[in-house]
């Protein structure tokens, strides 16, 4: 016999489990369906998460014990060259205190399972090592429900939230949204290193319970539009090293092996220095930003995070849209109870929800951006050795005349950019954020 | 130079199916048609090696990221999800 549950969700990370945890804190029957042997065993961020968007799920989750590796007071930007880089940081002591969730770091695997737990507690059946292979329809193409690759795996709901990812076989099979094209997508892989926590509290200057993001741009991604960040848990740092998925296969750069050229650029290698590698992860970046968004709702089915591209590169924000996009599937699905109409017309409301909130706004406000990038490879080729040069020219100390310096700077920059480019550069900066 | 993909495929767990997730469609697409075999770079597990003008596929190491299936030219990998339950599990994500 066929299993019948009001909502069945497909995935059960930041979106799906913020969709569960809605629809059963209001008493909706509802079922999570998760690949992974336990939730969290298959996801992976560079590991940020926002207090004020897991608040709007969850208002005390501060009290519920999450596994919070560390509190960000800090925030580094490094651009890069081969030997060095230029770095711009801003610290305030506010993080430490009144809005020290603002932003902080998680292990997945960790905080999932226990967000998912959340969601258990409030009634929402989880289900782990369950593949969703196709989702069922009726006769007028409505969807019905999901088929599993359990025996008997098939599920009856009255509407399905498809919540499965970036990587999502299912949407490109069952059509609800193309497969993306390498370059909109892109290739991240991230390694945990162990370290003592009194190392990374003093090699990052911070507290017990206080970190420091970095987000790196520059030469470290060997002239490809990609980026690396470097993150501070409690006993170990994250580093991810990403670029587009298309100039990987352009390149043909391993993206293993840049991670390792990474490591010993000289700006990081003093921070991971006797550190243990843990673990080695990798998954993509949904890239191709607001005007690669897919049709986000239909006859008994929304789709809401990383499935729907609903991520912001320049902010680093995924997995808080993720939050955002399923509670407001949630609160969909929860009106639409109210007729039992779960049609298309109905669900329609889900996307004015995230035009009023700060999802679609935000997204749509940078669609620019990774044109911006892809559009001015310099930001990755010929700019970091110039800016590099003008540095190391200014801080050498060698009797040298300062006017000298500043001629010699720019007629190096002039070498492999011309005016125009650099007006060019300037404006199009200006106008993708 | 430092890590090899060897080292780092041990520092994961992985429930190992006894299929393989990964198929490639047809052989002679790779080997007559494919000249850039970009799966064999962007690949982060090295699933994908050419031994004696074959390509074989190692999928015990895949970390489930997707690339090969859209980053084949001729797409010409039929990709799925391991079984539930199966494949990498991570430690700390």
């Amino acid at each position: 016999m066929t299993q019948r549950f009001e909502v069945a969700i497909v995935g059960a990370g930041p979106a799906g489990i913020s969709a569960a945890y809605t629809l059963a804190d209001r008493g909706v029957k509802v079922v999570v369906l998760e690949r992974g042997e336990f939730p969290g065993a298959k996801n992976i961020s560079g590991g940020v998460l926002y207090g004020h968007d897991l608040a709007r799920i969850i208002p005390d989750f501060a009290d519920r014990n999450p596994p919070i590796e560390r509190n960000i007071v800090e925030s580094r930007i490094w651009y890069l060259t081969e030997d060095g880089g230029y770095n711009v940081s801003y610290r305030d002591r506010i993080f430490e205190s009144e809005r020290r969730h603002n932003v902080f770091t998680v292990g997945r695997a960790k905080f999932d399972r226990w967000f998912a737990d959340q969601a258990s507690e409030k009634g929402a059946f989880v289900v782990p090592s369950t593949v969703v292979t196709d989702l069922l329809r009726d006769e007028n193409g409505k969807v019905t429900g999901v088929r599993t690759d359990r025996p008997d795996g098939d599920l009856e709901a009255d509407a399905v939230i498809l919540a499965d990812g970036v990587n999502s076989p299912l949407a490109a099979k069952t059509g609800f949204r193309p497969e993306p094209a390498p370059e909109h997508v892109a290739l991240a892989v991230k390694e945990v290193i162990e370290l003592p926590e009194e190392t990374i509290r003093e090699r990052f200057n911070v507290g017990e319970t206080d970190g420091v993001t970095t987000e790196i741009l520059g030469s470290v991604t060997e002239g490809m539009n990609g980026v690396a960040v470097i993150y501070t848990n409690r006993k170990s740092l994250s580093l991810c090293i990403g670029a587009n998925l298309a100039d990987f296969a352009e390149k043909k750069i391993k993206p293993y092996e840049m991670m390792e050229r990474f490591k010993t650029h000289p700006m990081v290698a003093p921070l991971i220095r006797d550190g243990k590698p843990r673990e080695y992860m990798a998954h993509w970046l949904a890239e191709a930003g607001y005007d690669k968004i897919p049709p986000l709702y239909g006859d008994g089915w929304l789709i809401a995070g990383d499935s729907g591209m609903l991520f912001n590169t320049l902010h680093r924000e995924g997995s808080n849209m993720a939050m955002v996009s399923g509670k407001m599937a949630a609160e969909t699905i929860l009106e639409a109870r109210k007729t039992g109409d779960f049609s298309g017309s109905s669900l329609r409301d889900y996307v004015r929800r995230l035009e009023k909130d700060v999802v679609l706004p935000d997204l749509k406000k940078y669609r620019r951006f990774n044109s911006f990038l892809h559009n001015h490879k310099e930001i990755f080729t010929t700019l970091p050795p110039a800016f590099g040069f003008a540095a190391r020219e200014m801080l050498t100390v060698n009797g040298v005349p300062k006017k000298d310096k500043q001629k010699k700077i720019w007629r190096n920059l002039r070498k492999d950019h011309s005016l125009l480019s650099l007006l060019r550069l300037l404006r199009d900066a200006r106008r993708s954020v | 130079m430092g890590a090899t993909i060897e080292d780092k495929l041990f520092l994961d767990r992985f429930n190992v199916a006894d299929d393989s997730h990964l198929k490639i469609k047809d052989d002679a697409v790779c080997t007559d048609a494919c000249e850039d075999k970009p799966c064999l770079y962007l690949c982060p597990a090295n699933v994908y090696r050419l031994e004696n003008d074959r390509i074989s596929v190692n999928y015990e190491g895949c970390l489930e990221c997707g690339s090969c299936r859209i980053g084949c030219p001729h797409l010409n990998i039929e990709w799925r999800f391991p079984t539930g339950g199966y494949g990498i599990r991570h430690k700390f994500g």
